[in-house]
């Protein structure tokens, strides 16, 4: 798993509470058995048209959000379905870094797991974030695991909080197996 | 001895490995896998040689892909025929026990885990599947994980997990007629919004939720899930021990078992980290009106005014989900008519569910304006159903009576609703495009959703209360 310390990149926006995995990744794209090229349907039935073309209402879908990194949402992101295609399909959409006032549980997890990293920020934060992209296109943050703040060249510096085991796997880019077999084997009875 | 919580005595019996300021280490009883969330974990084990480590705990079935219509015929989608190829032919390489369409024992897995005597109390239990939560109703510990936990559990046995924090939600007195145990779950829904249980186990306790047979308890875990919750459990009792006797799974020393179960109910005076008191008689059915089941009213209210939510999220929520619901602020819910009604889904699609629909439906008939199908849970619950002659009773009023699978609960298969088409549903999400895309979904209990089919729109199922009218 590729090692996540420092992050720069360009902030996209999505303007809703509750975003739920069915809308992430739809599930007529449930059926590959694979863990790549989901990307292409993130947000599918909100980013698309009927026909196939890019619906110009949708946020992430302007100009100025493309070849962005990091997602700005609102609260209880990710929430529903278990399904891990939703971080698979922010991850190959290119998507490294979320930032909401809150998660859903499974959601949070799964996305450690493939090397990107969730921050929840108070929701006042949240509000300043979205009006500080707004105001400025090609708006970048810079996320720092290491010290565990996010930057701005617009002077933007705020320390986030984040699980230290978590905070360890991802600087690291431990995978699943931590603990290791090893340990598993004695000290699992069972 | 510190009074304990059902959950912490199951957490502290699977402990496998705890250190400060990490996640623990937790060993897993029964390991469920369907077709969707296993092919790359399945891979994963192949690229790294590894096998499954308890292959006798591990048990798959095809369930979310599935056709409904009949079995003989060859499947349509040939993706949908491949994620269910690939499913087979990993089981038969690693060794796992497979429920597969040909299988008189196929259903929804969290419908058929309980049905064989797979979910046993105290348990740990996990799947590829958030509404694992399910099984919870027998007091076990048992919820969904993404495909790299499936992979680690297939792998090890063993799964990673935060402690979840505790919540005690207590339902008393009786139940008025119509209110049945998914009204309970979405009223409590409704009540704590779907993220009031994040980071939470919620076990339900109280005399209505003891006066619940499994598969109602079942109803109740099923849905912790739309509240945000890890899991839902309901201590285990001689309702539990009574439906579990005699499955093809359970405890040979079946005596045995039972007394170990009988010391799992939390102790009095164990401390939760959050409480909540309901009292059942002032529940009514329930309707969800929008794109959350959180966004839920009594069936007596009326499409809520965005304008009345001060929280901007969710004023901002409601008026997004009454465009896409095609809904009139004010409107009352018995004016909402509805073109399909599907009954099913591991919410409402065992046999009582089925039961009761059919009580309700028999000399009736669909309305003409409305499709309707009801799929059961699991091959067990049809044939139970047809033995009963139920699926008679369904055919003659109109309903289209289908083989076992999740259908339009998730639409993954050809079960889907049309673009704006609005309907009545037993199943747990009425997320935007969940059942189609365009599809309006209003979630509903069985009893709910029979008497939308008959009238065409939502009614209020009290007023068919016998007793009362005598």
């Amino acid at each position: 798993m590729e090692p996540f310390k420092t992050h720069t990149g360009l902030v996209t926006l999505l303007d809703l509470p509750n975003v739920d995995t069915d809308q992430i990744i739809p599930k007529q794209f449930l059926k590959r058995i694979e863990r790549t090229g989901f990307g292409q349907y993130l947000f599918y039935d909100w980013r698309f048209l009927d026909g196939g073309k890019p619906n110009p209402e949708f946020e992430p879908n302007q100009p100025r959000y493309k070849g962005a990194s990091i997602l700005v949402t609102r609260t209880n992101f990710g929430c529903g379905s278990s399904r891990e295609h939703a971080p698979w399909a922010l991850l190959d959409y290119g998507i490294r870094c979320l930032i909401a006032p809150s998660f859903a549980d499974i959601f949070f997890n799964n996305c450690f797991k493939n090397g990107m990293l969730p921050i929840r920020l108070p929701e006042p934060q949240v509000e300043e974030l979205f009006q500080r992209v707004r105001r400025t296109p090609g708006y970048q943050l810079t996320v720092d695991l290491d010290r565990k703040k996010i930057t701005s060249t617009d002077g933007l510096d705020w320390p986030f909080e984040v699980d230290e085991f978590r905070r360890h796997c991802l600087l690291n880019g431990l995978d699943i197996w931590w603990p290791g077999d090893k340990l598993i084997e004695q000290a699992c009875p069972f | 001895m510190t009074p304990r919580t059902l959950f912490e005595k199951i957490w502290d019996t699977h402990v496998v490995h705890a250190e400060a300021g990490q996640p623990t280490l937790l060993y897993i009883d029964r390991h469920l896998v369907h077709e969707v969330t296993s092919p790359q974990a399945f891979d994963g084990l192949r690229l790294a040689r590894r096998p499954v480590r308890r292959p006798e705990l591990t048990f798959a079935t095809m369930d979310h892909n599935v056709p409904t219509t009949d079995r003989s015929r060859p499947i349509d989608d040939p993706i949908s025929a491949q994620q269910m190829k690939v499913l087979a032919d990993n089981c038969r390489e690693f060794g796992v026990t497979l429920f597969d369409l040909t299988s008189p024992d196929q259903g929804i897995v969290h419908v058929i885990g309980p049905e064989l005597g797979i979910t046993l109390p105290g348990q740990t239990i996990v799947c590829g599947d958030s509404h694992t939560s399910t099984h919870g109703a027998f007091g076990a510990l048992a919820f969904g994980i993404g495909t790299s936990e499936v992979e680690h559990v297939l792998a090890t046995q063993c799964l990673l997990q935060d402690r979840p924090k505790t919540f005690f939600i207590e339902v008393n007195g009786k139940r008025p007629f119509g209110v049945e145990a998914k009204d309970i779950i979405l009223s409590i829904i409704g009540r704590i919004g779907t993220s009031g249980g994040t980071g939470m186990v919620i076990e339900y306790g109280g005399d209505t939720i003891r006066s619940l047979t499994m598969e109602e308890r079942m109803t109740v875990c099923n849905m912790s899930i739309e509240a945000g919750a890890r899991a839902g459990l309901i201590a285990p009792d001689d309702t539990t021990f009574a439906y579990l006797k005699g499955r093809r799974y359970a405890p040979k020393e079946f005596d045995k078992a039972v007394a170990r179960w009988k010391q799992l109910p939390t102790d009095s005076g164990a401390r939760f980290d959050r409480a909540l008191k309901i009292e059942a008689a002032t529940l009514s059915p329930q309707v969800t009106w929008g794109t959350n089941p959180g966004q839920v009213v009594p069936v007596e209210g009326h499409v809520p005014d965005p304008a009345e939510f001060h929280d901007a999220d969710a004023r901002k929520s409601a008026e997004r989900a009454l465009d896409y619901m095609g809904l009139r602020a004010r409107t009352p819910i018995t004016e909402i008519a509805i073109d399909r009604v599907f009954i099913g889904s591991c919410t409402n699609s065992r046999i009582e569910d089925l039961r009761r629909v059919a009580g309700f439906v028999k000399g009736k008939k669909v309305n003409k304006s409305v499709y309707a199908m009801i799929v059961p849970g699991s091959q067990p619950v049809k044939h139970q159903a047809e033995e009963e002659g139920l699926h008679r009773i369904f055919t003659e009023a109109g309903f289209d009576w289908r083989e076992s699978g999740c259908s339009m609960c998730l639409g993954m298969n050809p079960d889907t609703l049309k673009p704006g088409e609005r309907c009545a549903s037993t199943s747990n999400r009425n997320f935007e495009g969940r059942q189609g895309k365009g599809g309006r979904t209003h979630l509903v209990s069985p009893l709910m959703a029979a008497a939308a089919a008959v009238e065409g729109h939502f009614v209020d199922v009290r007023q068919y209360d016998v007793k009362k009218k005598r």
